[in-house]
């Protein structure tokens, strides 16, 4: 008796299939047809590892959250102030102290607001991301504030590769080194019991909390991680543009990432792939052609995704790919 | 036929070719301004100032042709403007770079306009320091401290205050602008009593409570700076909804809180405003007469130009005058040799580049809102002329790299 | 300082929070339908008052009151046709059409009108200050005051003096049972979206004195009116009246005494209110 396609693909989605080496060889074919663009790729690069992050939280934990961009700005800072403060500017042990701060700013920050759910969540959250703005505005001497810190400058990764201020060609390449290491360690930790918890807390809260399930435990650990990850791409931001300022802790940063990752398709890791690539690639080149009036274009798009895309596009991909099956 | 086909491939070869020798003729400016977003209607105004600038000089250029390339800045993050200028070098491989409304943006940008060797002429950005980050930067737009300080000296001076409080919006052109009014107030003998920061540049915030904590400090003169835009008119709201004229404080600030395109909106509350900038479009000379008149026409009887439309022309006139010096091919040292000690005659008077700090020399005008056939009209009350930038001059914070 | 000035300041800039924000605190309790897009019918509002005077000379009083007509017009329709496929989505699902639809606003507005802000010339009724004996105040802030109160007066009385009133609220506590009893809950749906969109037009259109009006207002301002509904508890009107209140006046309060801190407080107090108490001032506790 053979089990129902659905059932089938939902138990072995552990495993790795052929095609998912696919998004890693078009990222490095796109370092080889598009030398002109990598600014942009790794603006993409670093988008897709922060959607990831917000994904672990929203898509598998259930968590709605505005303000993740609290994580960013704290990876992003720490990164910053390293090294100007302190002239600590080596770029891993940046990015692991960036997760250190982020993922325990996710800790406290988790273990207080997680009690709540809901609107009340969703507005713990944004608050606590507008607080986190206003300080670092408050000690503009420390973060530049507005205007930011121009001219951080970073040690060449491992001594040897440095990064270049023109045409952003190591910065792309470290950007994807990082989102893979990242996304292989999300990955496991998404198919792990612990990832299949957080499903199931998602999925059915009270069944959870009767079989005696950890719940609340759970979340925050969900969220502490995810949020170490949105530092780590809040450092990765700084590292490649070497430049910071209070937007990295905007509510433009934090609604854009939310949009990116409903957009593609949440709770499925490669959502946020597709989702970063589609909305700033649309964006992208609408603004080109259409400088005052690309807002239009994208809004339209939300709308219409909105309405006839359940799930966004990866869930548009299913639908269509289902009912192929079904003729 | 085969033959033939063959010659119509050497030709086009030949033509191809040639043609992409002439097209070194061409000079490519790339344009970097917001056109969404918040900064919407300032990278309009800069724009159209760019135009006018080329409709009213048709020759300027001559024989050499300009292109400008124009991509959105987006938000004042910073971000968008550094990918965006990135591809302009990268891509569309331009000669020269323009624009930047809002400091991040310059900010961000100036490392790779160093790399590259891209000269970039500022047209608003008005950190006072932005001119240290890169050789490559030119500025023809100001500094805060340009009218800042003038205004602090000419309220002392001229205004005969002895006390000042100084309202400011809570990020760096605010605190530019309260350095330079402080430091040029106290210098001629008067006394700041109190400075209120008066929340952020995002929103319009409700001014009420910060007027109403400098109304109660019965200063001789309120000093108040907000960025250019919705923030003006509310000053001038709350400025006459507290009675704070009655009660014998005068108001001022620099021209930022009288731009020419939200003054009518300021209603009749306005009058007696006096203010220090290095332009307003009632200013009586032969060529700005000429750029109100054009603007006009072209734009609407309602529409007006203000200082970041200026900025714009007077920054096309910079790279005319950098095309015309290198003959139409452009390198970087000539070019920034070019601006260094550039003299023109603009709408707002007789401007300069300063060879020391490539920044931007030019007077300040002291005026007074007055009501003339039903319309708010600047009436000049006094020039100081050739301004430096004083944060550098004097080398104060930051300004002393 | 004295009280009084603050007092009447932080309840003026209250009042357009409560205007516009009451809309969106009954539509998300009735409708749990989280709609981000509210601030950009506020602005709509906004437009709608700014452009009735300057192009048809409408005095102030007629353009509000055609703002409000218009706009809830226009989200009717939008309700039944697109807001209502979007009922049994999920909440994300329902975050990005809103989010869409805030966009195509702005754009819109800001292609047809213009990206520059608009400035509303008030009647000289309302403008200048008025003399209270103790005190003399801006005549403006004075009006807000009193207009919002009316609005919480008549309201309070629509919601518990009607019949459609107690439809509506029964509507919120339970919807289910609401239908059972023969409630015809999708009617009400569209009646309330439509009057809150109106209200958070005339809010829109009163507020542009003092917030002022451009196509960015809805995502400035959205923040602010979330903080208003989640603070107050959904879906109820008095909640939402004393929760913007208390923002305007905690806000005025603190720029006044602590100008350079700011709008931290208010984020700081905001969290540890719903920490203390997540279903708001009058909220049903989940």
């Amino acid at each position: 008796m053979s089990l129902p396609a659905a059932t089938l693909e939902a138990a072995t989605r552990h495993r790795l299939r052929a095609w998912e080496a696919l998004p890693w060889l078009a990222a490095l074919g796109a370092f080889f047809l598009f030398p002109d663009y990598l600014a942009f790729g790794t603006q993409v690069l670093v988008m897709i590892l922060f959607a990831l992050s917000l994904d672990l939280v929203l898509g598998y934990a259930g968590i709605v959250t505005l303000g993740h961009a609290a994580f960013f700005g704290a990876g992003a800072y720490t990164v910053a102030m390293l090294a100007a403060h302190a002239g600590w500017n080596e770029p891993l042990s940046g990015l692991a102290v960036a997760a250190l701060v982020a993922g325990l700013l996710g800790l406290a920050s988790g273990w207080v607001l997680l009690r709540t759910h809901g609107l009340t969540l969703l507005m713990l959250t944004l608050c606590t991301m507008a607080l986190l703005e206003q300080a670092a505005n408050m000690f503009s001497g420390f973060t530049g504030g507005f205007d930011g810190m121009p001219g951080l400058a970073f040690q060449p990764i491992l001594g040897l590769f440095e990064f270049d201020v023109l045409y952003f060609r190591m910065q792309y390449l470290y950007a994807l080194a990082v989102l893979f290491a990242c996304f292989i360690a999300l990955r496991v930790l998404v198919h792990s019991s612990f990832g299949r918890s957080l499903t199931g807390i998602r999925e059915n809260l009270l069944r959870m909390h009767a079989v005696g399930a950890p719940v609340r435990a759970r979340q925050v650990l969900a969220y502490a991680v995810s949020a170490a990850l949105a530092g780590v791409a809040g450092a990765v931001f700084v590292q490649a543009t070497s430049y910071v300022n209070l937007a990295v802790l905007g509510l433009e940063r934090a609604a854009g990432v939310l949009i990116i990752l409903i957009l593609g398709g949440y709770g499925r890791l490669y959502g946020a792939f597709v989702g970063a690539l589609a909305y700033l690639l649309l964006e992208h080149t609408l603004s080109k052609a259409y400088p005052t009036a690309w807002q239009l274009g994208i809004g339209i798009t939300l709308v219409l995704v909105a309405l006839y895309a359940r799930n966004g596009i990866l869930g548009l991909a299913d639908a269509l790919r289902r009912r192929w099956r079904e003729r | 036929m085969q033959a033939r086909r063959l010659w119509g491939g050497v030709i086009a070869a030949a033509a191809l070719a040639v043609a992409g020798g002439a097209s070194a003729q061409t000079v490519k400016v790339g344009v970097v301004l917001p056109f969404t977003g918040v900064g919407a209607e300032f990278g309009q105004q800069v724009d159209r100032g760019m135009q006018m600038y080329m409709k009213l000089n048709a020759g300027a250029f001559a024989p050499y042709k300009v292109e400008l390339v124009r991509r959105d800045s987006k938000n004042p993050s910073g971000a968008e403007a550094k990918t965006a200028v990135q591809e302009l070098i990268a891509q569309e491989k331009v000669d020269l770079l323009a624009g930047f409304i809002y400091s991040p943006d310059a900010i961000a940008s100036a490392p790779l306009a160093t790399a590259a060797k891209k000269p970039m002429v500022i047209m608003n950005a008005g950190t006072a320091w932005i001119t240290n980050l890169s050789p490559m930067i030119s500025r023809v737009s100001f500094s805060m401290w340009h009218a800042g300080h003038a205004m602090g000296e000419a309220a002392a001076r001229s205004l005969k205050a002895k006390t000042a409080v100084v309202g400011y919006t809570d990020y760096p052109p605010g605190k530019d602008s309260l350095d330079a009014f402080k430091r040029g107030f106290e210098t001629a003998g008067g006394s700041v009593v109190d400075a209120i920061p008066m929340g952020g540049p995002g929103q319009v915030p409700d001014f009420t409570p910060f007027f109403q904590r400098a109304k109660d400090k019965k200063p001789d003169v309120f000093f108040v700076f907000v960025p250019a835009g919705d923030h003006a008119v509310s000053v001038m709201k709350t400025y006459a909804a507290l009675g704070m004229r009655e009660a014998g404080i005068k108001l001022v600030g620099p021209g930022d809180i009288t731009q020419d395109i939200k003054l009518q909106s300021m209603g009749k509350d306005a009058v007696g405003l006096i203010t220090a900038h290095h332009y307003n479009a009632d200013l009586d000379n032969a060529a700005n007469r000429r750029l109100v008149a054009a603007w006009r026409e072209e734009y609407g009887a309602d529409s007006t130009p203000d200082f970041m439309a200026v900025q714009g022309y007077d920054g096309m006139a910079a790279i005319a005058h950098v095309v015309r010096t290198l003959g139409g091919r452009i390198d970087a040292e000539g070019a920034m040799k070019a601006l260094k000690g550039w003299k023109y005659d603009s709408p707002r008077g007789p401007i300069s580049i300063d060879p020391a700090t490539r920044d931007i020399v030019m007077n300040e005008y002291l005026s007074e809102l007055v009501l003339k056939d039903g319309r708010l009209v600047q009436k000049n009350i006094g020039v100081i002329e050739a301004v430096k930038d004083m944060c550098k001059e004097l080398k104060a914070g930051k300004c002393a790299q | 300082m004295d009280l009084a000035s603050i007092l009447l300041g932080g309840l003026a800039a209250g009042m357009v929070l409560f205007v516009v924000s009451v809309g969106l605190s009954v539509t998300m309790g009735l409708m749990g339908f989280v709609n981000l897009a509210h601030g950009g019918f506020a602005m709509l509002g906004g437009y709608a008052v700014v452009l009735a005077m300057r192009h048809w000379g409408l005095p102030f009083g007629a353009a509000l009151a055609l703002g409000f007509v218009a706009v809830a017009l226009v989200a009717a329709l939008l309700e039944r046709t697109l807001y209502a496929r979007l009922y049994r989505a999920s909440e994300l699902d329902q975050v990005l059409f809103t989010i869409g639809l805030v966009f195509v606003m702005v754009a819109g507005v800001t292609l047809t009108v213009g990206p520059e802000t608009q400035g509303v010339q008030l009647p000289p009724w309302l403008r200048g200050q008025t003399d209270l004996g103790f005190l003399k105040y801006r005549t403006y802030s004075l009006a807000l005051i009193a207009f919002g109160v009316l609005l919480m007066a008549a309201l309070w009385l629509g919601f518990e003096r009607t019949r459609i009133g107690a439809q509506i609220r029964a509507a919120v506590d339970n919807r289910r049972m609401a239908e059972s009893m023969g409630v015809n809950v999708r009617r009400l749906f569209t009646l309330t979206f439509a009057l809150g969109s109106g209200l958070a037009a005339a809010g829109g259109g009163l507020g542009a004195e003092i917030l002022g009006l451009d196509p960015q207002y809805p995502l400035r301002y959205l923040a602010y009116f979330l903080i208003v509904v989640a603070v107050g508890g959904l879906g109820r009107v008095s909640g939402v009246f004393f929760a913007a209140l208390a923002l305007g006046v905690l806000d005025f309060v603190l720029k006044v005494h602590f100008p350079k801190g700011g709008t931290m407080f208010i984020y700081a107090l905001t969290i540890a209110f719903l920490l203390a108490r997540p279903q708001g001032l009058f909220g049903k506790r989940a």
